[in-house]
């Protein structure tokens, strides 16, 4: 491979398929292996449980966005500082995007 | 019909056929199936030519008068997760509800070469489920009794069983999680994944099925409640009844029409070796230290690894989880440690909550959906597309599917089959 080559869109997306490298708002970068997937993201327990309708239910504990392209999820760096944070990720490409604290909103300029 | 009936006979594999085309150095055999261009409209469209939407298909031409049928696949049949899987059929799942489903299965899988007229190499070899804790074994037996309760074979096996049927595994306990028993199903095994699609394909085609590669779905036209059609990559063609089965795409297709769905999609990777002499002749899954394998009859040793924890349809996952396999694979095989890789890959698999699969009608009257099977579904192929045709033709579930209907997820019927499907697939 001649390395003065700029790398192609397809060979950095294989290369980061390898193996995410997950920027944890407090610690810093870090291997995929430290941390732990949390599922869709900015999802809200429903206020008042007692009058949720059987489809209310389902759709709170069972239905999922499972986006194909850009998704906000919640990651936990189990293996470091034991905090919960916020990913918008590429599920087609796997790159991430931008990270963001617990309780933020997803910036709204990411394409 | 006559034409449909004299292309069936006219390109029958025999021993004939061969005969026949051997004379003309085997330069005249006919495609297997036609590609026509699509028609306006069908009675039933199915969406994506896997394993299980051909079988649909099949069932629908042989079993069901619903009149004319399509296949649309948006890339070619079988290069979903029907072509990228492990092969590993088997009937042994502890609920009720499963073991028939997937037991009907495997029963059509028994004359699937004989009915398709294609031989789908379907090999009886065996497959072994071992246990490596005392809450391993504990289940295994509940799970065996349960299958036998079910008239579904099943045995148990001790290590030095084991170790007569696959001397080249180390049961010796000195492993970090010896191998404490098994369970064994003899009728279980594995069969060839693009046989299968290919199979299926030419028989549907043969009943007059238009199989249309390349032409992607990209919206589904509703009116009044009802499907009307589906926008596709190479038009719009009307449709009666629109069936989806498109694996880990099902949320997308879900969303087309408005429907929010109890599915995650996950990558799930496998890999084959070089070809070896013949070393393994059962298939072995353990689910505590996470891999599978067997051996293919071109001698490759086919391994298969877990899921990806983040959701992903890129079809291909982390490295780390090929390493983590590879691990167990070698501290199960030590003899295999050297072996050296040719492939890997990845699909993408339909996870739902409880891991069963849905086989339902929709809220919007014509349009079904048969998804979720996640990591384990080839296995389930032939009686996913009979008890699917039985729904779609019907407009009601078959006895056989009809606990695994999207309302459970409302009703909270949920069939938790994470024991038998885990990472076993
Ligand atoms: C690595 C791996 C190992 C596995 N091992 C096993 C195993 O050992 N045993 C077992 O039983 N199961 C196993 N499975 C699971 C099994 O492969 C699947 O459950 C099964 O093959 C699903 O079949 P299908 O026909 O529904 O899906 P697919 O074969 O994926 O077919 C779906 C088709 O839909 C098409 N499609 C998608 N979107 C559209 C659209 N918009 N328009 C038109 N077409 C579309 C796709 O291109 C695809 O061809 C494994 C899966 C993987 C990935
Ligand atoms: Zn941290």
């Amino acid at each position: 491979m001649n390395m003065a080559q700029p790398e192609s869109r397809t060979s950095a997306h294989l290369r980061e398929a390898q193996m995410l490298r997950i920027e944890c708002p407090w610690c810093g970068e870090r291997d995929q292996e430290e941390f732990q997937y949390g599922g869709e993201a900015h999802i809200v327990r429903p206020e008042s449980p007692d009058t949720l309708t059987d489809e209310q239910w389902a759709d709170y504990l069972f239905n999922r966005a499972n986006t194909k392209g850009i998704h906000a999820e919640q990651w936990c760096h189990a293996a470091g500082c034991r905090r919960w944070f916020n990913v918008l990720r590429d599920t087609v490409s796997y790159a991430i995007l931008t990270v963001y604290r617990p309780g933020e909103q997803p910036p709204g300029n990411i394409e | 019909m006559d034409r449909i009936g004299s292309s069936v006979s006219k390109n029958r594999y025999s021993i004939f056929s061969l005969a026949r085309n051997a004379v003309s150095y085997h330069q005249n055999w006919s495609e297997a199936w036609r590609s026509p261009d699509p028609a306006p409209a069908y009675d039933v469209v199915v969406v994506g030519g896997g394993g299980h939407g051909l079988a649909t298909a099949y069932y629908l031409a042989a079993e069901h008068d619903v009149g004319r049928i399509a296949v649309l696949e948006k890339g070619w049949i079988g290069g979903g997760n029907t072509g990228r899987n492990t092969t590993i059929v088997r009937s042994n799942y502890l609920w009720d509800e499963s073991a028939h489903l997937y037991e009907k299965s495997l029963q059509l899988w028994e004359g699937l070469s004989q009915e398709l007229n294609f031989n789908v190499m379907f090999s009886q070899r065996g497959v072994m489920n071992l246990g490596h804790t005392l809450q391993d074994m504990r289940d295994i037996y509940r799970r065996s009794n349960a299958n036998r309760l079910n008239g579904i074979d099943s045995e148990i096996l001790t290590p030095a069983e084991i170790k007569a049927k696959v001397p080249a595994m180390n049961v010796s306990g000195e492993a970090r999680y010896p191998v404490l028993g098994a369970s064994f199903q003899p009728r279980g095994g594995v069969a060839r994944h693009d046989a299968v699609a290919w199979g299926f394909a030419r028989a549907a085609d043969s009943r007059g099925v238009d199989i249309i590669q390349n032409c992607e779905v990209t919206g589904i036209r509703r009116e009044s409640g009802a499907v009307s059609g589906v926008e596709t990559t190479r038009g719009f063609i009307g449709a009666g009844k629109v069936a989806v089965v498109v694996a880990g795409h099902a949320s997308v297709l879900a969303d087309m029409a408005e429907l929010r769905f109890p599915v995650e999609s996950h990558p799930l990777q496998a890999l084959v070796s070089e070809p070896l002499k013949p070393v393994l002749d059962t298939v072995i899954m353990s689910n505590a230290v996470h891999g599978y394998v067997s051996q293919s009859d071109k001698g490759e040793l086919v391994i298969g690894a877990g899921v990806d924890a983040y959701t992903g349809y890129g079809q291909r996952g982390s490295f780390s989880i090929i390493e983590g396999n590879v691990a167990a694979i070698v501290e199960l095989f030590p003899i295999f440690s050297r072996v050296r890789m040719l492939r890997q890959w990845g699909g993408i698999v339909d996870v739902c909550p409880d891991a069963c699969p849905i086989i339902s009608k929709t809220p919007v009257q014509g349009l079904y959906f048969n998804c979720g099977w996640g990591t384990g579904g080839f296995k389930a192929t032939p009686g996913s597309g009979w008890v699917f045709a039985h729904t779609v033709a019907r407009d009601e579930a078959h006895p056989l599917n009809a606990a695994f209907e999207l309302e459970r997820f409302t009703t909270g019927a949920l069939i938790d089959e994470h024991g038998a499907a885990g990472v076993a697939h």
